[in-house]
């Protein structure tokens, strides 16, 4: 057995892993994933705490969160298809233009 | 043995994480991003979410980090450059992110006291249960969700296309 | 769990686990037979009555062959692929049903694991598999295996999609994900046709059929390998025991989809049953066996058959063709359901 308090603290070190990322890295796709961290460090935060209650709205919960997130990706990945495209880079310092 | 498996794959997730961060060719970071969404999917069963934990590795692990690793394969830019320009984050970030966390550590684990204990087949969340939930009480946010995903697609398609009229 | 029922399971999966990797063997001679029938030739009769002991003449050859690293791969990842991809076929039999419930000392024989969400776990490791390849394809540092990767991923992709929603039609006239639950929904018959899926879902299977020969990488959808223009693709560079883990991986993948097919559409292994007792236990393994020959014969004839396709036909026939198929599928189904239940 172990306490939830546990999970939640996995997630916030996760979370805060994913800001970091967020933060340092310079290439956009890198950038990107740690997001998707982010994003899973949150979802373990509403899974444990779907268990803490006895409920299943949390799960329901993370269901949606991945359907945005596929659609984000989607979306996501295609810009920086596109921009790679005009730029022929993929690190965020030389992106500072809004049109080119 | 539940602590055990815990430690274990609590402790993979967060190598992986830190993988990620320090790794400079952007696909060893997707390998370590896939590597912790194995690890939470295994945190998943057991916190008893059989469905969201196959969702997990199907979708996020087998579908969208898919896609990553592709556009990282198909645009092939090589490893990043550091940059270093702020000398204030290279040397507080570390300190304060320690700091953030052991105070979230404490207040959670006073929150949360240690009566809520996590164990095996405590709250079985069968699929069942999940999708009758999510089509009688979430229906419409199921629909709406459903119209963002067509969005996406038509977005990605037109923002991906090369420009040939 | 007490230990003999321990021991007793680990015996289990490690006599499943020498079946298989024996089936997968003889699975290439019966591929390189029937092919070679196929178009006019004899395929391998030199070692053993009818070639018979090819595959181990094979593995021998292969163990023994010099294992080459080319020069500027990147090193963890090129080792890795070739273990990831036969970890992740072997691992989705881990919850495949052969037979029915059959107990002998608190264990069952014939399945490994019997989970709720067996079938949702089987597309979660095939979801898994195309790293393997698609890792091998990027760190060989060859453009023939990286175009092969590239071309691998984006067909999985696309065609894990038209294979998973084929699959929802099953999941609603049986009402479970759990495999063993699905084949006993097939019990019983329809007058004289058998209960089995295929009848009411052909649509749906046919969608299945074609997507997981696509997701197998296969002849006519073979092409993350497709030899005449890209070399061997994912595995060019690979040779002795990394090469022989991706053929292994390809035909474990090849039975799993085999098994899945005789699962989910065709009744498992129900079958006429008569006789004395131990033919009524053995009858079930073998009516099992033999439609998962039917349908490794088929993949081969599949294969012996059609040419294949380029790569924008492939992607177009995935989203334009398959995917629309396998969701009117799904909304005529439901929608049959639906009526019937009210």
């Amino acid at each position: 057995m172990v306490p939830l308090s546990y999970y939640l603290i996995l997630s916030a070190i996760l979370f805060g892993l994913g800001t970091a990322g967020f933060l340092f890295k310079r290439n956009i796709v890198t950038i990107f994933m740690s997001v998707e961290l982010m994003l899973n460090a949150v979802n373990l935060t509403f899974v444990a705490l779907s268990y803490h209650f006895r409920q299943l709205d949390g799960q329901i919960f993370v269901f949606f969160v991945m359907v945005v997130a596929a659609a984000e990706a989607a979306v996501g990945l295609a810009i920086i298809i596109a921009v790679f495209r005009n730029r022929g880079s993929l690190n965020v310092d030389q992106m500072d233009l809004m049109k080119f | 043995m539940y602590p055990l498996f815990f430690f274990v794959f609590a402790t993979a997730a967060v190598g992986f994480a830190i993988n990620l961060l320090v790794q400079r060719h952007p696909i060893h970071s997707a390998l370590s991003l896939i590597g912790v969404m194995a690890s939470l999917a295994s945190l998943y069963l057991m916190l008893g979410a059989e469905f969201i934990a196959a969702v997990q590795v199907i979708v996020y692990a087998g579908a969208i980090m898919v896609l990553f690793v592709f556009v990282i394969m198909l645009l092939n830019a090589g490893e990043e450059e550091r940059t270093d320009r702020s000398r204030l984050a290279k040397y507080l970030g570390m300190p304060l992110f320690l700091v953030f966390l052991v105070t979230l550590a404490t207040i959670l684990s006073r929150q949360f006291s240690p009566n809520s204990m996590v164990q095996f087949g405590d709250f079985p969340g069968h699929t069942a249960d999940i999708g009758r939930r999510l089509f009688q009480n979430f229906l419409l946010p199921f629909e709406v969700v459903s119209i963002l995903i067509l969005i996406a697609i038509v977005g990605a398609v037109v923002l991906a296309r090369k420009e040939t009229y | 769990m007490s230990l003999p029922i321990l021991i007793f399971t680990l015996a289990k999966i490690v006599v499943i686990l020498l079946v298989l990797l024996t089936v997968v063997a003889y699975a290439v001679w019966f591929e390189r037979k029937l092919v070679a029938r196929i178009q006019s030739r004899w395929g391998p009769t030199r070692v053993g009555p009818h070639g018979l002991l090819q595959p181990l003449a094979d593995a021998i050859k292969l163990l023994t062959k010099e294992d080459i690293t080319p020069s500027g791969v990147f090193g963890l990842v090129y080792l890795l692929a070739p273990a990831l991809s036969l970890i992740t076929a072997l691992l989705a039999f881990s919850v495949i049903p052969f037979g029915p419930v059959t107990e002998v000392g608190g264990v069952d024989l014939f399945q490994i694991a019997d989970l709720d969400i067996g079938l949702l776990f089987i597309l979660s490791i095939s979801s898994m598999g195309v790293y393997g390849i698609v890792l091998a394809g990027w760190s060989s540092n060859s453009k023939y295996s990286l175009l092969g990767g590239l071309r691998s991923s984006a067909q999985m992709i696309s065609y894990e999609l038209a294979a998973g929603l084929s699959l929802v039609g099953v999941l609603l006239l049986s009402g479970s994900l759990n495999l063993r639950e699905i084949v006993n929904a097939q019990t019983g018959v329809w007058g004289i046709i058998p209960r089995w899926n295929v009848f009411p879902q052909f649509i749906g299977f046919f969608c299945f059929l074609t997507a997981a020969i696509a997701e197998t990488n296969r002849l006519p959808f073979d092409l993350p390998e497709a030899e005449t223009e890209l070399v061997a693709g994912y595995h060019t560079e690979y040779s002795s025991m990394k090469f022989a883990m991706f053929f292994m991986a390809e035909y474990t993948n090849m039975l799993t989809v085999s098994c899945l097919a005789t699962l989910l559409f065709f009744g498992g292994w129900h079958g006429p049953t008569f006789g004395p007792a131990v033919l009524q236990a053995i009858l079930p393994l073998f009516w099992f066996s033999l439609k998962v020959l039917c349908f490794l014969f088929l993949y081969v004839w599949i294969r012996g058959t059609l040419p294949r396709f380029r790569y924008d036909q492939l992607m177009a026939f995935g989203w334009k063709v398959l995917v629309p198929v396998a969701l009117g599928n799904l909304v005529l189904t439901s929608f049959i359901v639906a009526l019937w239940s009210a």
